[in-house]
């Protein structure tokens, strides 16, 4: 089972996001700002990082950054999950690492053909 | 809406556009066909139907068959057959063509674009291999509504993310208010055209390539056999067929035999195919 590290300081989104990504069989952790994502990173590398831009504490492309520089944190997949939907914070985020980029709202089509597109489903 | 009125609808549907309607599908009909209704300012089906039969309104019969045309498409769908294209059609012809250095590819049932326009952009990244070649590429359509989309090349922030890799949405698109849209370069490079594919195509001329995915699986078999017959002879006798992952030659015609090797890659029998099996009657009894 793969695993996939949802981080979002909305908890409906982290809901939503887990229901479509359980459907996809996938095993569910879930951190409200980098912060988080980044300990529950330290303690096991996911597969894939949804990653929300803005959040309280540590934004996502901080936490990207960090991960990028941590002892096999060029491993998971990290799909930006965000409102910031122009082609400045896209390009910023495939610079720092991203993998791919999900503009919200997105729906259970959109993450798939994303998911596939990076090759964890 | 009544039997008869209902009848009268699949009869003309078939027989305008191939689209073979069962009967269990009444709902869609009555769905899809109730804002052709306030369009043009019918009380309901029945008052829409009798317009229909007086043959006297091609808006309106356009219209109809347009609200029953399924047009779902996205970027690189079902990818395997983009794949397929980059991998095996593409290197197959450039060696094949390189006397000619001409390639012609028709998307039979090119909907909105997106699979036209998927090709296009691979063979943009192919470029390097394509200097001095001229590539056509024709995108043809039943329904003028989805082929003005199509040319517009203008898409919602969901039909840019279903399929298309943000690599390639950075490249080749630019964002215009909330909407995306393709670049003039890619745009440049696919020539749509309105075509009812059971209506005679012999006038686009020869392709080395045929895309038709996902729009067989609405006809009947001897439309389906009709149209894949009609097929073959537009392709050059070394031509390939691409169909949807629902769909077969098998048991419809003997114009195509299936690549073992790769799933929905279809290579023409070599002779020319004779057309004389009876064709889909061409009649709207109104």
């Amino acid at each position: 089972m793969k695993h996939c590290l949802i981080v979002d300081d909305s908890a409906v989104i982290r809901k939503v996001a887990r229901r479509i990504l359980e459907e996809l069989a996938f095993e569910i952790a879930e951190a409200e700002n980098g912060e988080l994502a980044l300990s529950i990173c330290h303690s096991g590398m996911p597969d894939v990082v949804l990653l929300d831009w803005n959040m309280p504490v540590m934004d996502g492309y901080e936490f990207l950054t960090r991960l990028r520089q941590i002892p096999g944190g060029d491993k998971p997949k990290i799909l930006f999950c965000t409102t910031e939907n122009d082609i400045g914070h896209i390009t910023r985020a495939l610079q720092a690492g991203a993998d791919e980029y999900i503009m919200k709202p997105f729906d259970k089509d959109i993450m798939t053909a994303k998911l596939q597109e990076v090759g964890v489903v | 809406m009544n039997e008869a009125d209902f009848d009268f609808l699949r009869n003309f549907l078939k027989v305008r556009s191939g689209l073979a309607l069962p009967p269990e599908k009444r709902y869609l009909v009555e769905s899809r066909l109730a804002p052709v209704c306030r369009s043009f300012a019918a009380a309901d089906l029945t008052e829409l139907v009798r317009n229909l039969r007086s043959g006297r309104n091609l808006a309106l019969e356009n219209s109809v068959i347009e609200a029953m045309t399924t047009n779902e498409t996205f970027f690189f769908r079902d990818k395997g057959p983009f794949d397929l294209f980059k991998d095996v059609l593409l290197p197959r012809y450039l060696a094949a063509r390189s006397a000619t250095r001409h390639l012609r590819i028709w998307c039979a049932a090119a909907s909105t674009g997106q699979e036209p326009y998927s090709l296009a952009m691979l063979l943009e990244e192919a470029s390097s291999r394509l200097s001095g070649w001229k590539v056509d590429i024709l995108a043809t359509d039943i329904s003028t509504d989805v082929l003005n989309k199509a040319k517009l090349g203008l898409y919602n922030q969901f039909e840019v993310q279903r399929g298309l890799p943000i690599q390639l949405l950075l490249k080749y698109f630019t964002q215009v208010g909330d909407q995306w849209q393709i670049s003039s370069a890619i745009r440049s490079k696919v020539n749509f055209q309105p075509l009812n594919l059971i209506k005679e195509f012999g006038h686009l001329g020869t392709f080395d390539i045929v895309y038709c995915r996902n729009v067989l699986i609405y006809f009947d078999g001897p439309t389906k056999g009709h149209v894949l017959g009609r097929i073959a002879n537009a392709l050059a006798p070394d031509g390939a067929l691409v169909l949807g992952a629902a769909e077969t030659v098998l048991g419809i015609t003997d114009a195509f035999t299936p690549d073992a090797a790769h799933r929905g890659l279809y290579s023409k029998v070599s002779q020319t195919v004779s057309l004389d099996r009876t064709p889909p009657k061409l009649a709207v009894s109104r």
